[in-house]
């Protein structure tokens, strides 16, 4: 078997521009930002000394009377309507836990999600006792936030037939900040196999379903075997997702899409090589710039 | 003093450098994907690796949970190969126990941990190399990732060790010359605020003002090191960032 070597190289400096190196909006720890008392403190930000000072190294950003300090890289930040892809941590009393990148374990009531046989259910007694085999610990679960409680934690909620327990598909863990907010983040790509792009950075590939199932509330799991041409599409997709994050470009269909597209030359293991990389991220950047304008 | 001259005639010492002059300080920052904020640097031959996870929900004893800020988890350890002979240290070590905790001190000061309330943070701080001042190094590196990882924080920590040999302050101390009385402080250097003072020999009470100067003094240089190391750390991050 021929294994492919690298040796190591130099590590490539940006050459940063005259006019970004002078950027006066990004600040670090300890920066005062100003000292006009007419301001609001916004996240990312403390006052001392009646000065207000930045607290995360990151951008500047004002609206109106409010200043933020935006961190290039941080945990999710949820907010009411994102979809997530979270993990179930832990199975409690009338609730689960669920690790989705947040600064808490985010909550899934038993209350807010649909179960099998009809959506006007009480939920009795036994639903609590039978919570583990609908999900259990493990088990992965798209989902969209429905509030946020005062310490930070998100309260999720699966009571639509898109969200529910998620089957057979492989789960990309990106950050947050590059998923772009869209109006849908479930798509069937044309290529083969769908996509869920949840805003917490979590993204789940998967062979596009036949048809809909009907009235399992979404705890039904295909344990169908997948075919191999799917399962090719699925790590195709995943490598580009890797490659695009790697260079700081932002997910959405498009996006994902046109990267895919410009992969194709290549096979499937080559497209982790970074020169590959590089090549196919250039394709999608140009790709992305002529649909545009 | 056992022979060695510390400090020469002419004012050098035994690496060449000036009373207060520091190491060369290397660094990098975001070494590692997978974790929240990891940072990489070298005071000298002295090199450590730093990462931090979280804010995350409370792991392992759900008691050490606080109600009103975040609870920081450091863990301080040595690579087999980083000393002259080789030592292997099984978890649990006294020396890196008691560095483990001087690190959670020194940080809660500076990290705003009352935003975080149940939440958990947790700093792994590795000894590469070691060649004196593993507790500043540590406590530099940790702050580079803690800042790489958007934590808030008051304002940078910087530490440092002095020495006292001949009615001089030696700034940032190598191993050979780590057998003087020495002191390490943690400083927040644009308020002037001390995290952290630690002092294990004994030294006469006249020379402790002379010695928390020059102490004061090397913290603020390194912090002018670490504050270019983070502002180029950004520029390329913003630059790489070209959608908002």
């Amino acid at each position: 078997m021929a294994a492919d070597m690298r040796l190591p190289r130099v590590r490539k400096t940006l050459s940063v521009s005259e006019s970004a190196s002078h950027r006066r909006d990004l600040v670090v720890p300890g920066d005062i930002i100003t000292s006009d008392t007419g301001f609001m403190r916004g996240h990312g930000t403390y006052v001392d000394d009646d000065k207000l000072t930045a607290s995360v190294a990151g951008e500047v950003q004002r609206v109106d009377k409010l200043i933020c300090v935006r961190p290039l890289k941080t945990r999710f930040n949820g907010e009411v309507g994102d979809v997530v892809v979270g993990r179930i941590t832990e199975v409690q009393q009338k609730r689960w836990k669920v690790e989705t990148n947040s600064r808490l374990d985010s909550v899934l009531l038993l209350s807010s999600v649909n179960l099998p046989g009809g959506e006007l259910r009480r939920r009795s007694a036994e639903d609590e006792l039978t919570m583990r085999e609908y999900l259990q610990e493990g088990d992965l679960i798209s989902a969209e936030v429905q509030s946020v409680f005062s310490d930070g934690a998100l309260s999720l909620h699966t009571r639509s037939l898109k969200y529910g327990k998620l089957g057979q598909g492989v789960l990309v863990q990106l950050s947050p900040s590059l998923v772009k907010r869209q109006k849908t983040h479930f798509h069937n790509l044309p290529c083969g196999a769908s996509v869920i792009l949840g805003n917490n950075g979590f993204v789940w590939l998967y062979p596009t379903p036949g048809q809909q199932e009907e009235e399992a509330g979404g705890f039904y799991t295909s344990l169908e075997p997948v075919s191999l041409a799917d399962r090719e599409v699925i790590s195709r997709l995943r490598n580009c997702l890797l490659a695009l994050a790697a260079h700081k470009v932002l997910l959405f269909d498009t996006s994902l899409l046109y990267c895919y597209e410009s992969s194709l030359q290549h096979q499937v293991k080559d497209i982790l090589k970074p020169e590959v990389m590089e090549e196919i991220v250039m394709l999608t950047q140009q790709k992305l710039l002529e649909q545009e304008g | 003093m056992a022979g060695l001259e510390l400090l020469s005639d002419q004012g050098y010492r035994l690496d060449g450098r000036k009373a207060t002059e520091l190491r060369k300080v290397q660094a990098r920052m975001g070494v590692f994907a997978q974790a929240d904020g990891s940072a990489y640097l070298e005071q000298g031959n002295t090199r450590a690796l730093a990462v931090v996870y979280g804010p995350h929900e409370m792991r392992g004893s759900r008691s050490r949970t606080l109600h009103d800020r975040a609870a920081i988890n450091c863990q301080y350890s040595m690579a087999t190969f980083s000393t002259a002979e080789r030592k292997r240290r099984p978890h649990g070590d006294r020396k890196s126990t008691e560095m483990s905790l001087h690190l959670k001190q020194t940080f809660e000061a500076a990290i705003m941990t009352q935003l975080y309330p149940r939440s958990q943070i947790d700093i792994y701080v590795k000894i590469l190399q070691s060649d004196g001042g593993n507790y500043s190094v540590c406590v530099n590196a940790a702050t580079l990732a803690v800042i790489d990882a958007g934590i808030p924080m008051r304002d940078y920590v910087c530490a440092c060790s002095v020495g006292f040999v001949d009615e001089t302050p030696l700034a940032d101390l190598c191993y050979a010359e780590e057998s003087v009385s020495s002191l390490s402080v943690a400083l927040l250097p644009r308020g002037g605020q001390i995290a952290l003072l630690q002092m294990d020999a004994r030294l006469h009470q006249d020379h402790l003002e002379a010695l928390m100067e020059a102490a004061m003094t090397a913290c603020k240089g390194v912090s002018k090191v670490l504050d270019e190391v983070v502002r180029q750390h950004l520029q390329e991050a913003a630059v790489l960032n070209v959608c908002p």
